[in-house]
Parts: structure tokens; sequence; C-alpha cells
């Protein structure tokens, strides 16, 4: 329903800035774009997608123009928005580090007039945000649940954890009410910090722990990665999928190429930033409504979908 | 206040040098019993092996870093600095694009040169510019992660050409006589680290630069260039690790190497090495790594640790072993 909404605005959007672009109506709009710079692979997907978009949208509003700026920690992110309204901004797209931290910066911002978009991690006071547009991570993990019910039916199940946040827990939590009342089973959870080199390890130590293992959640995409080579090394063939998330190119690949052991994927994607930038830039150079909150799906990737998915020149 | 504490600890050293060399040995068995009584399939060949092939990375560094500490030095940076040599490596294979073996050949020297290039810079910094050796790797460090996000532009450096992925794999998961590679990387790295440390002059002066600047300067050491030698071998330790690290996963991350230099300082330390310096133990440190990974491997196997509280007991487990060591050659 939510989505419905969210493609409702984008087209109207996109349609109005063709529209507005014929008839040359010149108007000048300045966005600002502070994301988290590119320190693993998804948030090098945000500083990618932010990139392109913000290309295509001066290219579709004339007028428009939008300064993207990557922090590489929280307060270098305070930092960052200072000199953004400095430039005298009339709208901020934010992908908050910290939500907590930079919750009193935007409010201060926000009495100034400037419209306020937040991506993925909610301010601690709502009422601050004109537009929020999310990922969904208990539907992440619904979703990946559901997978496993609806393709295994039943069977033992290892789940790899990310790094103990509120993302994680979400994910988790939702994935085990999912499988309630199936026959599929988890029979181990441990964290591996959303790293390659740490999946790989209890990967091993998973497969020396248990004779049968059916499939694998692997939760996201870096540590699917890290799993395939451990079962590789171990020559198991009891393990009949590895599900993995986020949707890393090369997994994506994988799934479109018909690999039997990544037979699918969930996505939790980067270019959620372009969303938040659209239906920013559409506020400006339309009337329709798009206060509000968006929240996106997420999605089951399978080979009939995947190349909807696939960006071949993003660095994640 | 050095000169007084040092004759008595130098009188000692000569009694309980067994038992101090020994305890980390001791640790290590302790804890093998241990993961036995927890988990029967801890004692399984394959898992046992495991946990020492992975070890080495942490291994082979921690020797470099056994250097450098005995020398009263301190290096934060090897974990940025593995990531990017792994990284500039992979970029290295990439670009020469062949799936030979002699192209493997100059990437494994670039990453080795890479390696010094690093440590030499550590060390002239150190030594010439006179600033603590915490704050000079600790600016490297930021340094050498910052080059590596840059190289991958936040995603990914993955070794591109399949045939050499499929030529240099075996570095990592290949055995001889059983023996993965891993391990007799790292048992070779240690054994000549154990030479140049406890067998040529330039391993006593390291010593004696660690256990005293002043009396070593007066003593005619050539302070600086020790110094910066020991950072070069550092350098050149965490190249090697990278050798065998790369052909795992066949890619760099901006996540490669996180924490590293940490793991590294603790498995010299519970080797027995003095963090302050003036002691280096080569072997020691060797089963220090491997009792790091030990612990985090007998948490998974364990079924009645919770995910959450994994941490906690791991730190308890390494404080205990401290405790048992230290108990061990003070009650001789």
């Amino acid at each position: 329903m939510k989505a419905t909404v969210l493609k409702f605005a984008l087209a109207a959007g996109l349609m109005a800035g063709v529209a507005t672009g014929a008839t040359a109506q010149q108007k000048n709009v300045t966005i600002g774009v502070s994301i988290p710079a590119a320190t693993h692979g998804w948030t090098g997907g945000v500083v990618y997608h932010a990139q392109e978009t913000a290309k295509q949208l001066e290219k579709g509003y004339p007028g428009l123009k939008v300064i993207v700026k990557t922090s590489p920690d929280g307060a270098s992110q305070a930092n960052a928005l200072d000199d953004l309204t400095s430039q005298k901004v009339d709208a901020l797209v934010v992908l908050p580090f910290n939500s907590d931290e930079l919750t009193n910066p935007l409010r201060e911002i926000k009495k100034r007039g400037t419209l306020i978009t937040i991506v993925d991690r909610g301010l601690k006071d709502p009422a601050i945000q004109d537009i929020y547009v999310a990922g969904n991570n208990p539907e992440f993990g619904r979703v990946a649940g559901k997978y496993f019910v609806d393709n295994l039916k039943q069977g033992n199940v290892v789940v790899f954890r990310g790094i103990p946040t509120v993302i994680d827990e979400e994910r988790v939590t939702n994935f085990e009410k999912a499988l309630e009342g199936s026959g599929v089973k988890v029979i181990d959870k441990q964290y591996a910090n959303w790293n390659r080199d740490d999946a790989f390890k209890v990967m091993q130590d998973y497969l020396s722990k248990h004779p049968k293992i059916d499939a694998v959640w692997a939760s996201d995409d870096d540590m699917a990665l890290g799993v395939m080579e451990a079962i590789r090394q171990a020559k198991r063939e009891d393990i009949k999928f590895v599900l993995g998330g986020a949707g890393m190119k090369d997994m994506i690949k994988k799934v479109m190429d018909g690999d039997k052991m990544i037979p699918a994927d969930v996505s939790y994607p980067p270019s959620m930033i372009s969303t938040a930038m659209g239906v920013t830039a559409a506020h400006f150079y339309t009337n329709a409504p798009m206060r509000g909150t968006y929240t996106l799906n997420a999605q089951l990737i399978t080979k009939d979908n995947a190349k909807d998915h696939y960006f071949p020149n993003s660095p994640f | 206040m050095t000169e007084t504490v040092l004759p008595t600890r130098a009188e000692k050293r000569k009694f309980a040098i067994d038992m101090r060399a020994l305890s980390p040995f001791i640790a290590l068995i302790v804890l093998i019993i241990a993961g036995a009584l927890i988990n029967p399939d801890f004692l399984t060949a394959s898992n046992l092996l495991n946990v020492v092939t992975r070890s080495a990375f942490i291994a082979i560094i921690a020797v470099g870093a056994t250097f450098v500490i005995a020398g009263g030095g301190l290096d934060l940076s090897v974990g940025s600095m593995a990531a990017l040599i792994a990284g500039v490596m992979i970029l290295t294979l990439n670009n020469l694009g062949g799936g030979d073996v002699g192209t493997l050949a100059l990437g494994l020297l670039a990453a080795i040169a890479l390696g010094a290039a690093c440590g030499l810079a550590n060390g002239l910094i150190v030594t010439f510019g006179r600033i603590e050796p915490f704050i000079v790797t600790l600016g490297t460090m930021g340094i050498f992660r910052s080059l590596v996000i840059w190289l991958a532009a936040g995603g990914t450096i993955t070794m591109r050409n399949f045939e050499l992925r499929e030529l240099y794999r075996p570095v990592y998961f290949g055995s001889i006589f059983g023996i993965p590679y891993p391990i007799i990387a790292f048992l070779v790295v240690a054994a000549i680290g154990a030479l140049i440390l406890y067998r040529t002059s330039f391993g006593r002066h390291v010593v004696a630069l660690g256990s005293n600047e002043d009396v070593a300067r007066y003593s005619g050491v050539p302070i600086w260039r020790v110094r910066t030698l020991t950072y070069i071998i550092q350098g050149i330790c965490v190249g090697i690790a990278v050798l065998v690290y790369v052909p795992r996963l066949g890619s760099a991350t901006p996540t490669t190497g996180l924490l590293w230099e940490l793991q590294a300082i603790t498995a010299v330390v519970i080797g027995g090495t003095a963090l302050k310096g003036g002691i280096g133990r080569v072997w020691g440190t060797v089963v220090g790594a491997v009792i790091l990974e030990l612990v985090a491997n007998i948490m998974v196997l364990s079924n009645f640790v919770s995910e959450f509280l994994v941490g906690a007991v791991q730190g308890a487990i390494i404080i205990i072993a401290m405790l048992v060591q230290r108990s061990v050659h003070r009650g001789r």
C-alpha cells in the first residue's frame, strides 16, 4: 500500500519534472545531501546512487542544484550540515550516522524554514522530518523467514547476525517470528559483524559443530560470501542454499545466473537515497503533496526480477 | 627510577625464565582441555586445523609486533596496513591481468615491498620526527585505512581473473602432509623471527633498546637504525600475512583487518612479551595468537553462552589466562 503511494509520488514527480522542463519556467532550488562516507559496501552504494541521482535530477529540473557531501563519522556530519546550511539550501536530505546526535542540529536548521528529508534512520523527534524514507528492517527479516518456510519447508538453519544494533535486532526477531509454526528450526545464531572474514570463521565453526545444516541465513551479502567460501572448503553437501541480503551486485549476478546455492536475495537498497532525493526535488517542482513517510518494501529478489536490482557500475 | 629497577629484574629473569616462557603453552593446554569438555567436536582434526590456520594472519603480524614492542615501540597501524596492502596487491594483479605464476609473483613482491615501505614510513616518523609511536601509528592507521576505502570507492576490491584466483587459492586452503600452508608459513616466519631476535646482535640491540634506551645509547647501540628496522620488520610481516590472507576470500573491503592491531598486541602480551619493552618472546607470541582464535572458536562451539555475552566471556577468559600465567611464575 505504502509502496504504491510511493510509486505514484515518484511518477508524478518525474512527469512534472519533464513538464516544467519543457515550459522552461526557471526556478532556483538548492538541495543539500549529507550522507556517510563510503566506509563499507552499503554506504559505498549510497554515495554512488546519491551522485548519480544528483546528476539526473539537475538535468531533469532546470535551476536545481544538488550538493552531495559525505562525512566519515557522526561528529563531522554535524559540521557538514553547518557547511551545507551556510550555502543557503532550500532542503536537506540526510542519512544520519546516528539519528540521536543529529536531532538537535537539524531542529535548529528546520527553524530557518529548510525542508528536512531523513533517510533510513529516523530522528528522535519525528516532528522535525518533513519527509522520511526508510528501509523496512522488520520486513527484511520477515521476507527472509518466509522464503525459508516456502522453500525449505523443514530443516535446520544457522543464522548470522550483524553488529548488535536495533537494525539487526528487528531483522532477526522478525525472521524468527516468520518461522514460527513451520518445520524450519534455527539451530544456532552468532554475530559476525556484517564482515566477510568473521562470517567465514563462524561458518567454519558451525560446520564443525553441526553435522547437518540444511540452509544458511547469512542476512547480508558480505557475510554470505564468507559463508560460501567456508562451505566450499569443507566440501559439505548438506547445505541447500544460502540467503544473503542488501543486494550487492556480485550476489544479484549470481541470482541472475541461476546459482544453485544463491537462489535469491532480499533487497535493502542503498538507492533509497535516490528515492528521498527524487521526492524532495518533486516537492519544489510539482504541486503534489510530498510530505510524509515512505517505507520501502524489502523485496525478494529471484531470477525473475534480478535484473531490476542489478547496477554493474555501482561499487556495491 | 628505571636504573634501580633494572638490576633486580635481570636477576629474577634468570630464575623464572623457563616458567615464564612455558606459561603461554600451559594456558594453551588448559584451553584445549576446556574446549574438549565443552564440545567433543572441538578436538576433531578439521576443527583444530581450521582454527590454527586462521590464526595465521594474526600470528605472522604479531611476530613483527614482538620486535616493535620488545624494542619499546608500538604499531597501531597494522590492521589498516594489511587492508591497504591487500587492496593494492589485488589491484596490481587485476591490472597485470595474466593468470600465470609470473603475474602472481609480481603481485606478491608488490605486497612485501609495500609492507616494507609502510613500515619504513612508520619507523622514520617515529625516530626522526621524535614523536610517540602511539600517535604516529594512530595517524598512519587512519591514512592507510582511508587510502584503501578510497581505492575501493567504498566497495570491494576483488580479484577479477578467475584462473589466477584458482591458482592462488591453495595458498590458504592447500596443505602438504596434512599441514595447511598458512600454518607452515607462520611457523617459518616465527622460526626466522626467533633466530633474529635471540641469535643476532640486532636482536639483542632491540631488547636492550626496549629495556633502557639511555643505557643502550651509551653502550653504542645505533638507536635510530635499530628502531626503524623493527618497524620495517613489522611491515614485512604484515605483507606476508596479506599473502596468506588474500587467497582466502580473494577480496579486500574497507573492513578488512579491522582491529587486527589489538589482536596482534594481545597475542604478543599473552605470549609473555612485556608491553613496556625489554622482553621479547616470539614463540609465546605465536601461541598467544592461537589462544585468541581458540577462545573465539570455543565460544561458537559452546551451547550455553548466549550470543549477546560472547564478548564478555572471551574477555574474561583472556584475563583469567593471564592471571594463571602470572601465578605460575610467581609461585616459583
